[in-house]
């Protein structure tokens, strides 16, 4: 079978990198009052995660019931987007991280 | 091809596999070149589009976040793509999944259909069907499809 991918461009000087930081979530409390939450995580209608796929990561990531992590999804599929999570930046980015490992569309973004 | 009942809960979490030999060399094979893809794309810079998908913007409000967010998060990214492509690989002829190995597999499986549905610009509306035996994204769409039917088998019994 031949390869069904597109061939890659490669481009871009290669920029250096910054040493990576491992990131973990010892040292962020698990609930936060109001004025420490400023961040919220959203997730993204995107037509390739398998809906079921979503509520599975959802439920893996955050611990959310079955009947959370399904109106979540349904919220994302139907409204377009869903705040998942919130928190201090640094809780936000971790988050948007682990669901980037999962592959699903997260963004953050100061509530306002 | 039998689509019945291939995964099942087995004890302790462990999932057993009935797929047939040549579904595993299938995914052999799509696993290998999505490691060469994203391997030969791991440096900053402009990348194809369907790679772009594995690396979804955190930041949609702040240009300079962003770029930090990707230079410190892409390699970490990458490194645990590629772990979970190699689990993966290392597992292929088992008949039983430990529950991480299920998420290797799991993770890997939507890898492998974010990069093909990005290609092939699918919508949620897409089914399965077959074109002109002349497309030649008609192999392509097969695959596609087939990797959807088979991480909703997985999801479904990592749910169990």
């Amino acid at each position: 079978m031949s390869h069904f991918f597109l061939s890659v461009t490669l481009s871009g000087s290669g920029a250096e990198v910054e040493s990576s930081p491992v990131l973990t979530g010892e040292e962020i409390p698990d609930s936060v009052t109001d004025e420490d939450v400023p961040w919220v995580v959203l997730v993204w209608n995107d037509p390739i995660n398998l809906m079921s796929y979503v509520v599975f990561v959802l439920q893996k990531l955050f611990g959310y019931s079955t009947e959370k992590a399904t109106q979540l999804m349904l919220d994302v599929h139907e409204k377009g987007r869903a705040v998942v999570s919130n928190g201090t930046r640094e809780k936000a980015e971790l988050d948007v991280f682990r669901l980037h490992e999962y592959g699903l569309w997260a963004t953050m973004q100061k509530d306002s | 091809m039998n689509f019945g009942r291939r995964f099942r809960s087995n004890r302790n979490g462990f999932v057993e596999i009935k797929i047939a030999d040549e579904e595993r060399r299938l995914i052999a094979e799509l696993i290998e070149q999505l490691r060469e893809l994203v391997l030969s794309t791991s440096t900053e810079g402009s990348v194809d589009p369907s790679i772009r998908r594995l690396y979804p913007t955190a930041y949609v409000e702040d240009v300079e976040q962003e770029l930090k967010y990707q230079r410190l998060m892409r390699d970490q990214l990458l490194e645990r793509r590629l772990a979970h492509l190699d689990v993966v690989e290392s597992t292929l002829q088992d008949e039983e999944l430990s529950p991480e190995t299920l998420i290797a597999w799991i993770t890997s499986i939507n890898d492998l259909r974010l990069v093909l549905g990005t290609h092939l610009d699918v919508s949620e509306e897409e089914e399965p069907t077959f074109v002109s035996e002349n497309d030649p994204e008609q192999q392509q769409r097969a695959i596609y499809h087939y990797l959807s039917h088979l991480l909703g088998e997985l999801v479904d019994v990592a749910n169990n």
